[in-house]
């Protein structure tokens, strides 16, 4: 249904140099405005591995961790426009980024339900969806999005996404992000040293209390 | 008052509906389900509207980074926060970003908790019931205690509490108590009583100096990590106690990737810092440092690995050749790995295995690798020094600095924390403090309610044989330390509950803290972003700055400067010319800046309104990254080391003579030795068998100790929980997310579980910081980890072991 766009921005996450220091998110929920209960963007935490206790009372492990930021991949194939009944959440055709007309939007939540990356974010105060917008007004005035220019560790960036997989390459596919072939999401990924692939067992998102 | 505020949540919500919903509303029209006329539907709008400004700032509390923020300012309300935007971000020059606390400011600026005007306590102290008072009704009641209370005790009764919630200003500067206005108020009229130490270094401030003499120890600086082969880290973890974009944690990580240095961490958690490659991660029970440097110790001796030639030249107590005079026989570092000292026990790697919790083949092959790699920089946190024995560990780690010959070359180390350079700058003089006395700051309670037992050789006092008079007056400018951050919270509140003994406190804060909640008169501060001022010290490995901090927007409520409010006390105690000498904070400010580009010529060129305009003004140390102890290890003999022999002592004969004259405390060991010790409140103690589990507490994403404790969106996306490894949980019927209590016999607090394999089972930790939220049984739901830690110092520093705690955990 999405038209081809005439250029296709997208977000590159350094999950090795990713410390979860979470600016990315406040940065965006203070330049936004957004209130508790809606993030735009999430650090998800994601761990596994076990401990052995010896008999001498010491400990071996495998213990593994890493963070993955993600706000919204403003993917070609978005399932929230997909599932959206009102043609409110959409595609834009100059940029590519996947936005909500809230004057349109009815509150149904399929968006929601949709997106595989947890992007689209209930306002429940207004009670119309809400989303990483990718900061076009921002983008459009030449500046990067928010989240881009607070990242303490310089582990993200923006811009069009041929030029971020020429540069980074086209990983997409690390847990517990989902299988990249769903809605071909505008992301690379630098893998950490521990990364599992998508679709990994053997971790966890551990800080769901926090996303 | 209100309006202002109500203003403020209004606009910030105003402006994000105008921008990008109002804008689009009148061509919704156009929008049918699946045709995008795209660039009707969202226009590009210019945020930047007439009646907004960007006004320079930044976030000064005590996170030891120092951040610039940009707030931007509409309608005389900060509507949001960026940082740094200068230059093309390239290390070394690089932007100085604020963290996630700095980004979420303004959270602290408009917030519900905000103080308004001055109060008067009218019910008991801790129970947050006050009465709203004029502000000459508040200064004339200061003035009139503080010459009851001098006339009566003399001015060493005046104590300034450890604050540091704002030690990043310069006039508005909380920390140390010696560089605050409230210090120069009180020198102009007699003084106050000094203390010594903080909760951040208490002990490894004191002991490392034995070791390699002066008055503080530093490592090198951490852009000398682009020098080094390998990284050996006890507990240090930039990545939340140092997380700005100008902080050590992105320093670290750009020296490691142009050294490509493997990175060894010992600490019971899998903490941020150690996500990269070549990481690994070796947990150790908490206060077993000392023993696994033993264990290690032995494997560097026993198979020659020791850079001898380094030991005899640069250190005495290494073996018994180069023991003191005064030392007894085996008394050296070697006959005590060997098992030749008193002891008896030779500390194999099975010997600290089992003390660490780190399997012996472990303890060789590290010991190996450490010996084996050269330069290697051993660095330590301070978290690991804030236990029963953290004088003896924060030193034996050091030991294999020296052991391995590492001290005092590129690449390499001292083994205590990160040195760096910062720019030279001015300071607000505070005059000289006629009293000199001087308590260890853990010891203020104390003070309080135990002064005549306290003396020279049984509490440290220093500047005098006894504390003479108790503590009757309490400044306290912006900190939490009344109640939060100081240790055993409820101890705490039975000493303050009785107001004959200490006669006065005066809180001055921005927010109704739980430590606010104790004042006797409550004084309502301003934010950094009301008040002009310089954030000074700002330091980036090889990097130093200075911000400069404008008035974004004009005071709230009836708040006022702490300047100003010394003023008005000045004024009644008689000495406001001597502390103004005729000055506003603006005209202090132009007097520093002034008195700065005669000290640093680097700054000649830019006169204090372009440094206003331009914001932060960023200087690179003009040489090498600093390298410490570099001309010693040059030319020892030229350039000898600060201690009584001019060496590196291993052994001490001044703590020698320290452990024979003072009188310690069941248990408490001070060696001339960095000798491992088991200590009080460890995994080892009788404690145990009754509280099974070590607890420590952490410094947490989503406060700076306890400040920012009180912004919802940091809290939202960093809820207060105990760390549980899965284990302990399961032995309990622990499920995440379950509500449980944590106890010893000092109390109680509520707090949810993280189930989590990233600590080690046997030790749970927590944020420490969250705010103290007693229910009336006592019960702690705030989870304040200092519900549950102890008053009792260690023993050389008498410093906080805040992370020494043996608890149990339940299920609600």
């Amino acid at each position: 249904m999405a038209q081809k766009a005439d250029k296709q921005l997208g977000f590159y996450v350094d999950t090795a140099k990713c410390t979860g220091c979470k600016t990315c998110q406040l940065s965006c929920k203070d330049e936004n405005d957004l209130k508790v209960g809606v993030n735009w963007r999430r650090v998800y935490e994601y761990a596994g591995g076990n401990w052995v206790q010896h008999q001498d009372g010491t400990f071996d492990q495998n213990v593994f961790t890493y963070y993955t930021s993600i706000s919204c991949n403003h993917c070609a194939k978005p399932a929230c426009a997909q599932a959206c009944p009102t043609g409110a959440m959409h595609k834009r055709a100059n940029d590519g980024l996947v936005v909500v007309n809230q004057d349109v939007c009815i509150g149904c939540r399929y968006c929601e339900m949709a997106c595989p990356y947890g992007a689209p974010q209930f306002d429940a105060q207004k009670k119309v969806m809400t989303k990483c917008d990718g900061c076009y007004d921002r983008v459009e005035a030449g500046k990067m999005p928010i989240c881009i220019d607070s990242c303490p560790l310089r582990a993200l960036d923006f811009g069009p996404i041929e030029e971020l997989r020429a540069r980074y390459g086209s990983e997409a596919d690390i847990a517990p992000l989902p299988d990249s072939s769903l809605t071909s999401p505008s992301l690379v990924l630098k893998a950490n040293r521990n990364a599992k692939p998508s679709g990994d067992r053997t971790g966890q998102i551990i800080n769901t209390r926090e996303v | 008052m209100k309006k202002i505020v109500d203003k403020a949540l209004a606009a910030t919500l105003d402006r994000r509906s105008f921008i990008k919903w109002g804008a689009s509303a009148s061509s919704a029209a156009v929008l049918t389900a699946n045709s995008l006329p795209l660039k009707a539907a969202t226009p590009s709008v210019d945020k930047t509207s007439p009646g907004e400004k960007t006004v320079w700032s930044a976030c000064t509390v005590n996170c030891g980074s120092r951040c610039a923020l940009r707030h931007h300012v509409k309608d005389g309300v900060i509507a949001y926060t960026t940082t740094d935007n200068t230059g093309d971000d390239v290390y070394g020059n690089h932007q100085v970003r604020a963290c996630l606390r700095g980004r979420s400011f303004r959270k602290r600026v408009y917030n519900a908790d905000r103080l308004k005007y001055p109060m008067k306590r009218v019910g008991n102290r801790g129970e947050g019931r006050f009465e709203r008072i004029s502000w000459d009704e508040a200064f004339d009641t200061i003035a009139e205690n503080l010459k009851r209370i001098k006339n009566t005790y003399g001015n060493e009764a005046i104590y300034l509490n450890y604050c540091t919630g704002t030690l990043g200003g310069t006039v508005a500067k909380s920390w140390p108590p010696a560089a605050t206005p409230i210090a120069r108020l009180m020198n102009c009229w007699g003084g106050y009583l000094n203390h010594y130490g903080d909760y951040s270094t208490a002990q490894i401030a004191v002991s490392l100096p034995y070791l390699y003499g002066g008055s503080w120890v530093d490592n090198n600086c951490t852009s000398d990590v682009v020098n080094t082969r390998l990284i050996v880290n006890f507990g240090n973890n930039p990545a939340e106690t140092r997380m700005s974009g100008a902080g050590i944690v992105y320093q670290l990580s750009e020296a490691r990737e142009r050294s490509n240095a493997r990175m060894i961490v010992f600490d019971p958690r899998l903490t941020d810092s150690m996500l990269s490659d070549g990481d690994e991660w070796v947990p150790l029970r908490p206060g077993t440092d000392a023993a696994l440097v033993a264990g290690m110790a032995w494997v560097m001796i026993t198979e020659d690995l020791v850079d001898k030639a380094f030991l005899d030249r640069y250190t005495i107590g290494y073996d018994d050749e180069s023991l003191p005079a005064s030392a007894p026989k085996n008394a050296s570092w070697k006959s005590y790995i060997l098992g030749k000292g008193p002891d008896g026990t030779a500390k194999t790697p099975q010997w600290a295995a089992q003390i660490t919790g780190v399997p012996a083949k472990k303890i060789i092959e590290l010991a190996r690798e450490i010996a084996g790699t050269k330069p290697c920089n051993i660095m330590q946190g301070w978290g690991l020094q804030r236990t029963a024995n953290g004088e003896q560990a924060s030193r034996a780690i050091c030991m294999l600095a020296v052991m391995t010959g590492n001290v005092g070359i590129p690449g390499g180390g001292t083994g205590a924390r990160e040195g760096s350079y910062s720019m030279p700058f001015a300071v607000f003089p505070t005059l000289s403090n006629p009293v000199t006395t001087s308590i260890p700051m853990f010891l203020w309670t104390d003070a309080i309610h135990r002064h005549n037992e306290m003396t020279a050789l049984t509490d440290g006092i220093r500047g005098a044989d006894k504390l003479t008079q108790p503590i009757k007056f309490i400044w306290n400018y912006a900190g939490n330390c009344i109640i939060n951050q100081h240790a055993d919270t409820n101890r705490t509140h039975a000493i303050l509950q009785d107001d004959q003994l200490c006669e006065m406190i005066v809180v001055i804060d921005n927010h109704m803290t739980p430590s606010a909640r104790y004042a006797d008169i409550l004084l309502p501060d301003l934010t950094a972003a009301e008040q002009p001022d310089f954030a000074i010290n700002g330091s980036c490995g090889n990097m130093g700055y200075t911000i400069f901090c404008d008035t974004a927007v004009e005071p709230l409520y009836e708040c006022r400067s702490v300047y100003d409010m010394c003023t008005e006390v000045a004024k009644r105690l008689g000495v406001e010319q001597a502390f103004t000498e005729g000055r506003d904070q603006e005209a202090w400010l132009r007097h520093i800046y002034a008195e700065s580009q005669q000290l640093n010529p680097f700054l000649k060129d830019l006169d204090f309104d372009t440094f206003r305009q331009q914001g932060i003004v960023k200087q690179q140390n003009p040489g090498e990254p600093m390298v410490q102890f570099r001309t010693f290890r040059e030319n020892p003999e030229a350039n000898p080391l600060d201690t009584p022999s001019g060496k590196i002592e291993i052994y001490s004969e001044r703590l020698a003579a320290i452990a024979d004259s003072w009188t310690l405390g069941k248990d408490d060991v001070i060696r001339p030795l960095p000798e491992y010790v088991s200590s009080w409140e460890g995994h080892e103690s009788p404690a145990a068998d009754k509280y099974p589990l070590q607890m420590f507490g952490f410094h947490y994403k989503a406060r700076t100790h306890s400040t920012y404790g009180n912004v919802d969106v940091l809290r939202e996306t960093n809820p207060q929980e105990v760390l549980v490894n899965p284990i302990d949980a399961k032995a309990r019927s622990i499920n995440d997310g379950d509500l449980l209590k944590i106890w010893n016999d000092r109390g109680e607090i509520r707090v949810v579980a993280k189930v989590t394999p990233r600590i080690m089972p046997g030790v749970i930790a927590m944020g420490q910081g969250s705010w103290y939220a007693p229910d009336r049984k006592g019960v702690d739901l705030g989870a304040c980890m200092n519900t549950l830690t102890t008053q009792r110092p260690s023993p050389l520093a008498k410093g906080n072991p805040q992370h020494s705690n043996l608890v149990d955990i339940a299920k609600v």
